[in-house]
């Protein structure tokens, strides 16, 4: 076989360099973003701007070096999170961050390992992941963005789609029942599980620094606002009126029985910080159940 | 106790599973992911048994894909690492091995092959596997898999795969089947210094000035792994030469051509066969992995009843070695016989190089392999 093949393009480091010199430092926070990677691909009014901030936020109060964290995520809006973050991150496929993490945390037990996904990615196509990592009590602090919808691919229902919501894939009404992520999470093994809306950002920040003290699979659902994606065909409004919403509507109850943290579609929301518990990781149990008795001969 | 059970240097009577879980560990591999699987299980359970003696780790994950996705993370934490399945899992496997494609992420992939589609012969050899092990995974990318004919070549091969993978920057296959798998041989293990411990090279740049998916004169970039200061955005998506995300054409061909070339490039390199009388052969009979071995003793045979046929064996499957089959068409090679345990895959690739030579496949669905009667047969017929 010959091949016709068109001639490559070079690649010009200096385009991305004159974007970097223009907008990266601008801002305190700029050393925890990848330079020349804003502006983000993010729509206005949605929460995934302040999640990524309260996630920084969480890591300088807790001290974190930048180099001592690693962020896996997967695929979809939230999966971009990965790509702006100035550390070592993952985008992996749909679904996989946490089995990439885990795989990623095993080899380098010394660095925290933070996977950022969205509903779809870490409960549909991702359920069976989740629900195993935290069985294990692998040592991941997993951030699950909850927009009720898959919004990169334009609105379709999900497994946290309310009944009778509708969505692109739903134009009738939602028909199925939702997963309650944090009822899930703790059922499955989480030892920290928290859940708060965007518009709580001050608590968020907080979990994600206790977060970064504690060993174990710590799970936080942030619920933010999709405007375009599930705020349009539902008539919730923008962004700005749905944090409103969340300011009047949520009840914050901390340490009840993740069971208990009702969500309704246009009712309450049930926040706070849910469980916080301690027990030994995945690699504690390794070294103390397997480890040890291959070494004591 | 770690250092000595590195190496199990000596004399051994293994299966080819055991074999090619004791050359992972003698070649550096201190991360397993898997999935129990049969013919494969072998693999996960001496790993099991044999990575926490070196201080590795060894976790049975809920599925293929996340053993797939978990070879790859752990990969990037710096640590060998590898995984092993069958049919049913290799197709579970295809996604995160184009991740890894992707990703350029070195690992070792075992697939002990058995009889497919589906379920199949879960207990039962196959080779059905061979193209889905060069074109599984959606997309173009570069393709390294080996296939071994004994416990012996179970533990080399898997060294080599360890050590091409590492260089290449790519998931390498040990393209193996239940025959093999199951089999029991003598396996010698060598020296420790004897096992060669091929390591990914790593940036000479600082972090402002490197970049991680710039190709270079091998067209593979050096990598920098978790923690190592360079602060790396890797992803899946198509990406520039700094690891962002790029989603344009011009992007597009530069990446992917570059996946594909520096394996195409570096075939010769690659690629290894042996070959027994095939200067003055008539008919090549061209066989691997189990087949092989049947597939040489018919040679012999066939040579015993006066007919001029050679051997050649396919030790890497992937690359397939193209340029040899062509030469031994334009030397005058009336045709080629070639006996796998499917329906013509590799004699597809044969006949696309033999010019217009003639081609006999001689294929079983799987199940068992072939008797050297059915061989030798193929060959007087072409005779």
């Amino acid at each position: 076989m010959r091949y016709k093949l068109v001639e490559l393009e070079p690649f010009r480091r200096e385009e991305t360099q004159v974007k970097i010199d223009e907008t990266h430092g601008l801002h305190p926070d700029d050393r925890y973003l990848k330079p020349g990677r804003i502006p983000h691909i993010w729509c206005p009014g949605c929460g995934l701007g302040i999640v990524l901030s309260a996630f920084v936020k969480g890591m300088d109060s807790a001290e974190i070096p930048i180099d001592n964290c690693a962020v896996v995520s997967g695929i979809g809006c939230t999966g971009r999170v990965a790509g702006y973050l100035n550390m070592d991150t993952y985008h992996t496929t749909h679904g996989r961050a946490i089995p990439f993490a885990t795989g990623l945390k095993l080899a380098k037990p010394e660095m925290e390992v933070a996977v950022f996904s969205g509903d779809g990615d870490l409960f549909a196509i991702g359920g069976n992941h989740l629900i195993h990592a935290a069985r294990r009590n692998m040592d991941l602090l997993v951030v699950c963005v909850n927009n009720f919808n898959y919004g990169m691919t334009g609105g379709q229902s999900g497994p946290t789609t309310h009944m009778t919501a509708r969505t692109v894939t739903t134009p009738y009404g939602n028909c199925e029942y939702p997963f309650n992520l944090t009822h899930l999470a703790y059922a499955s093994g989480a030892i920290y599980v928290a859940r708060w809306t965007s518009f709580h950002a001050r608590y968020l920040i907080e979990s994600i620094r206790k977060c970064f003290s504690k060993k174990g699979f710590k799970f936080i659902e942030v619920i933010t606002p999709c405007p375009t994606g599930y705020g349009r065909p539902n008539r919730l409004g923008t962004g700005l009126e749905q944090m409103k919403f969340y300011r009047d509507n949520s009840e914050i109850r901390n340490n009840i029985n993740p069971m208990e943290s009702d969500m309704g579609f246009r009712g309450p929301i049930v926040v706070g910080e849910f469980v916080n518990e301690e027990k030994p990781t995945f690699l504690d149990r390794y070294k103390e159940d397997v480890l040890s008795k291959v070494f004591s001969g | 106790m770690s250092k000595d059970r590195e190496v199990l240097t000596g004399e051994h009577f293994l299966n080819g599973d055991d074999a090619c879980a004791e050359g992972a560990i003698a070649a550096g591999c201190r991360f397993f992911a898997g999935y129990p699987i049969t013919p494969a299980t072998e693999i996960a359970e001496r790993m099991a048994k044999r990575l926490p003696e070196v201080s590795g780790v060894y976790i049975q994950m809920e599925d293929e894909i996340a053993s797939m996705a978990a070879v790859l993370g752990a990969s990037w934490g710096g640590t060998k690492s590898m995984t092993a399945t069958s049919g049913p899992g290799f197709s579970l496997m295809m996604e995160n091995i184009g991740l890894g494609m992707m990703m350029e992420t070195p690992c070792v992939v075992v697939n002990i092959m058995r009889g497919g589609p589906s379920t199949g012969l879960p207990t039962l050899v196959g080779q059905g596997d061979v193209m889905q092990a060069r074109w599984g995974s959606h997309g173009d990318y570069g393709v390294i898999a080996l296939s071994p004919s004994s416990p012996q070549e179970s533990f080399d091969m898997t060294i080599q795969a360890f050590s091409l993978s590492e260089k290449y920057r790519i998931p390498v296959i040990v393209l193996s089947d239940e025959l093999t798998g199951h089999m029991y041989e003598r396996v010698v293990i060598p020296e420790k210094k004897e096992v060669p411990r091929i390591r990914r090279k790593k940036p000479r740049k600082s972090p402002s000035e490197h970049l991680p998916f710039l190709g270079g004169e091998d067209m593979v970039p050096p990598m920098a792994c978790a923690g190592e200061g360079y602060r790396l955005h890797v992803t899946g998506l198509t990406h520039d030469e700094m690891g962002y995300p790029v989603i344009t054409a011009a992007a597009q061909e530069r990446l992917v051509r570059r996946l594909c070339d520096k394996i195409r490039k570096h075939t010769s390199e690659i690629i290894r066969i042996e070959e027994e009388g095939t200067e003055d052969a008539e008919i090549v009979v061209v066989a691997y992995g189990c087949s092989a071995r049947t597939a040489r003793e018919s040679v012999e045979i066939a040579r015993g009843n006066g007919v001029r046929v050679g051997f050649l064996r396919l030790c890497t499957v992937w690359p397939f070695p193209e340029e040899r089959i062509r030469e031994l068409a334009a030397r005058g090679v009336k045709g080629f016989v070639v006996p796998e345990v499917n329906y013509g895959q590799i004699a597809g690739e044969v006949e696309r190089c033999a010019g217009g030579r003639d081609v006999l496949m001689v294929g079983l669905m799987g199940g068992a392999v072939h008797t050297p009667d059915l061989i030798v047969e193929a060959i007087e017929e072409m005779a």
